[in-house]
């Protein structure tokens, strides 16, 4: 565990973040691996109260709106396609059901790990209609866009993609009145560079990219601190050993070529212009909205869920009528509950956080 | 024989079921206590017998370190020696499929009896049942096993108390990363890594020839330690905390949990004890397993304490305290 040593940097860190006295802040990660890391390293436990970590829309699941999965239900049920996805959205509730209760009906899905694969199921099963159902950043966008690329070279007439892909960089200025600085996420800038951050940074929005080792967190967040008290809107890359300024050129190129910005729904956020993507025209064919010429849905999420006051830091999970009672990992009611990344699903599994007792001293091993 | 398949023929109890028997199970299997008659007759020592069963339906049947065969007797002497108890002997009822190739059902007897022969028990009872092509998947084993509980030994769930030490007999979660792997549906290898499926009836007896003061010895199987930890902490009415630090973990089942977002306390193991002992036994117990041919990773991670009953605590890498997340959701299909 040479990454998990306390090492000289983390004490640093956790040094400068203890003894912050100033105004209250709030910092978002984005991302829902961050959320799953500082769940599990315990790093709220050991933070002063003034300093507040606030979980963000970076789990794709969870912002994935009722109606994304309502199509996909229709896909199933109604045309009779294999439905090809990632295991975590085959809870997300739908309006009236989710893929689960789909399946239950007899539609057909097929768990994969990646987009590639359902391709190659689809070549493998002729018969049927596969379609993959395409959410994700900037990390998981290029591998569905190769996917279509494949099925069009291979000439598959029996596979399309419902897409729901998402770009952050119109996100964070939608969301930047919730935070006063963003952990940005480390995987997707892999990607995308840090231009856009600097771009963010000489609009007013502050934040650092940062991996996910104990470490390169409270590294992270103790430069936050600092950089908040000297005052004025900052970008520091903190995880310059995988994140560049031009990001994975290749990659980005594939999207830009593959597929077009459109307005996008995220999940208890709402529109966000030109914040997600879909198939452009050379690749029409193999969007399932086109080829199956889907109705415009409008999902109706349950009333009482309040997963979107939770995406923009509004409410804490345990704020929520639901969370634990109606809305629990086995039957969740909003999708926050429902992917391992999610907001609500990691306070359920950590506990939103130990009261430590007097026998504290007794504890340590 | 060798090279054919199991044939629906074979199940019928008659001429073809015999040459099966011959064939395969009698020659693997064979012990006085092993006949051709409807029950074994057999002697036991005076003293409490400790009994229990276990129904095997792993996939692949084969995996890197062992097969079916080989996990059906480590499991139920396992579970045996969880309560102190010498393994004495074994019954195993085969369901095959029709179709199955005999030269596998060869290795996997023979993988039963080198296990047996090792863990120091006899199988005197048997059954074999074919059917139909589809109806089971491959072959299901159940075994069940009688020993002798030891002297002084009085090992139960319900007995941990504050104080105690918190031992695992070595790295944990091998067996569920190799399975995962040897279903080859991420493409992801790990060439050194093998189940730690291994039958643990010398590695308990070691210990407690060395000590009777231990309170809790349970197999980590389905669910991993963390489940074991959590049944014990409701059991008992107590809290654990882990020291992160102190769990042993192999690089490649760390490696493989990073990418797939698991955790290593969730992960199967097949050969691995947890067990609770009053923390100054710990020393003297570690000692012993450290010498074991299957316990030399044998590590103090945790101990238990009255605050906090029914949970668990972890302290992290990092010093901050947090709870280890209760075992739920979806369990790998099909491990044991």
């Amino acid at each position: 565990m040479a990454d998990c040593v306390k090492d000289g940097a983390a004490a640093a860190a956790e040094k400068i973040l203890k003894s912050y006295s100033g105004r209250p802040l709030r910092i978002m990660e984005v991302c829902g691996t961050h959320t799953h890391e500082i769940f599990r390293l315990g790093i709220r436990n050991i933070l002063p109260e003034n300093i507040r970590l606030i979980s963000g829309p970076g789990c794709p699941v969870c912002v994935t709106p009722t109606g994304f999965i309502d199509e996909a239900v229709m896909l199933a049920l109604d045309h009779g396609c294999t439905i090809a996805t990632f295991g975590d959205l085959v809870r997300v509730p739908g309006t009236e059901m989710s893929l689960a209760g789909a399946r239950s009906k007899g539609a057909h899905i097929e768990v994969v790990y990646s987009p590639l694969d359902s391709v190659v199921y689809a070549g493998t099963h002729p018969g049927e209609q596969v379609v993959f159902l395409s959410v994700g950043f900037e990390t998981t966008t290029p591998a569905a866009c190769i996917s279509v690329r494949q099925a069009k070279q291979k000439g598959l007439g029996n596979y399309s993609l419902l897409t729901a892909n998402k770009t952050m960089d119109n996100a964070y200025a939608a969301l930047k009145d919730s935070a006063d600085a963003f952990l940005y996420p480390g995987h997707v800038s892999v990607i995308t560079g840090t231009k856009i951050y600097e771009r963010l940074r000489d609009e007013g929005v502050s934040g650092v990219v940062t991996g996910f080792t104990a470490g390169e967190i409270l590294a992270a967040l103790a430069v936050v601190v600092t950089e908040i008290q000297k005052g004025g809107p900052f970008f520091r890359n903190c995880y310059p050993r995988v994140v560049t300024d031009e990001g994975n050129v290749n990659a980005l190129k594939l999207m830009k070529d593959t597929m077009i910005p459109v307005d996008a729904e995220w999940r208890g956020i709402g529109t966000i212009p030109q914040s997600g993507l879909t198939l452009n025209d050379s690749y029409a064919a193999f969007d399932a909205r086109k080829k199956y010429a889907l109705p415009k849905i409008t999902g109706k999420p349950d009333p009482a869920c309040r997963c979107g006051d939770v995406l923009r830091g509004e409410c804490s999970p345990d704020g929520c009528a639901c969370f634990g009672t109606a809305c629990t990992p086995e039957h969740p009611v909003g999708a926050c509950m429902v992917s391992g990344e999610g907001a609500c699903a990691a306070y359920y599994k950590y506990g939103p956080g130990l009261a430590l007792s007097a026998d504290k001293e007794n504890m340590n091993i | 024989m060798n090279g054919d398949v199991v044939t629906l023929a074979m199940g019928g109890g008659g001429k073809e079921t015999n040459e099966l028997i011959e064939t395969i199970f009698k020659k693997h299997f064979e012990n006085p206590d092993l006949t051709a008659d409807d029950a074994a007759v057999l002697d036991f020592p005076p003293g409490k017998l400790a009994f229990t069963t276990d129904g095997f339906i792993v996939s692949p049947v084969d995996f890197p370190g062992g097969n079916i065969g080989k996990i059906s007797v480590c499991g139920t002497v396992n579970d045996l020696a969880c309560m102190g108890a010498v393994p004495l002997y074994l019954s195993c009822a085969f369901v095959i499929e029709e179709g199955f190739p005999v030269a596998k059902l060869d290795e996997i007897a023979s993988a039963m009896e080198k296990t047996a022969a090792e863990a120091g028990v006899r199988i005197v009872a048997g059954d074999t049942k074919v059917a139909g092509k589809g109806q089971v998947d491959g072959v299901f084993i159940t075994t069940t096993g009688i020993g002798r509980v030891m002297d002084g030994v009085h090992t139960a769930g319900s007995s941990a108390e504050p104080g105690d030490a918190v031992i695992v007999t070595g790295d944990i979660g091998r067996h569920g990363c190799a399975i995962l792997l040897a279903r080859n549906n991420f493409d992801i290898t790990a060439e050194r890594l093998t189940s730690d499926c291994a039958p643990l009836a010398h590695t308990v007896q070691d210990v407690l020839a060395a000590t009777k003061n231990v309170h809790v010895i349970r197999d980590a199987t389905r669910g991993g330690v963390g489940t074991v930890l959590y049944e014990i902490a409701h059991q008992s009415n107590v809290g654990i905390v882990l020291e992160q630090k102190n769990i042993p973990v192999n690089g490649e089942v760390k490696g493989v949990c990073g990418m797939l977002g698991l955790e290593p306390l969730y992960l199967a193991c097949e050969g691995r004890m947890v067990i609770f002992a009053p923390e100054p036994e710990a020393p003297a117990i570690l000692e012993v397993l450290r010498r074991g041919k299957y316990s030399e990773k044998a590590a103090v991670i945790g101990k238990v304490i009255s605050d906090y009953a029914g949970r668990v605590i972890v302290n992290t890498e990092i010093g901050s305290q947090t709870m280890l997340p209760q075992p739920g959701g979806e369990l790998l299909p099909r491990i044991c």
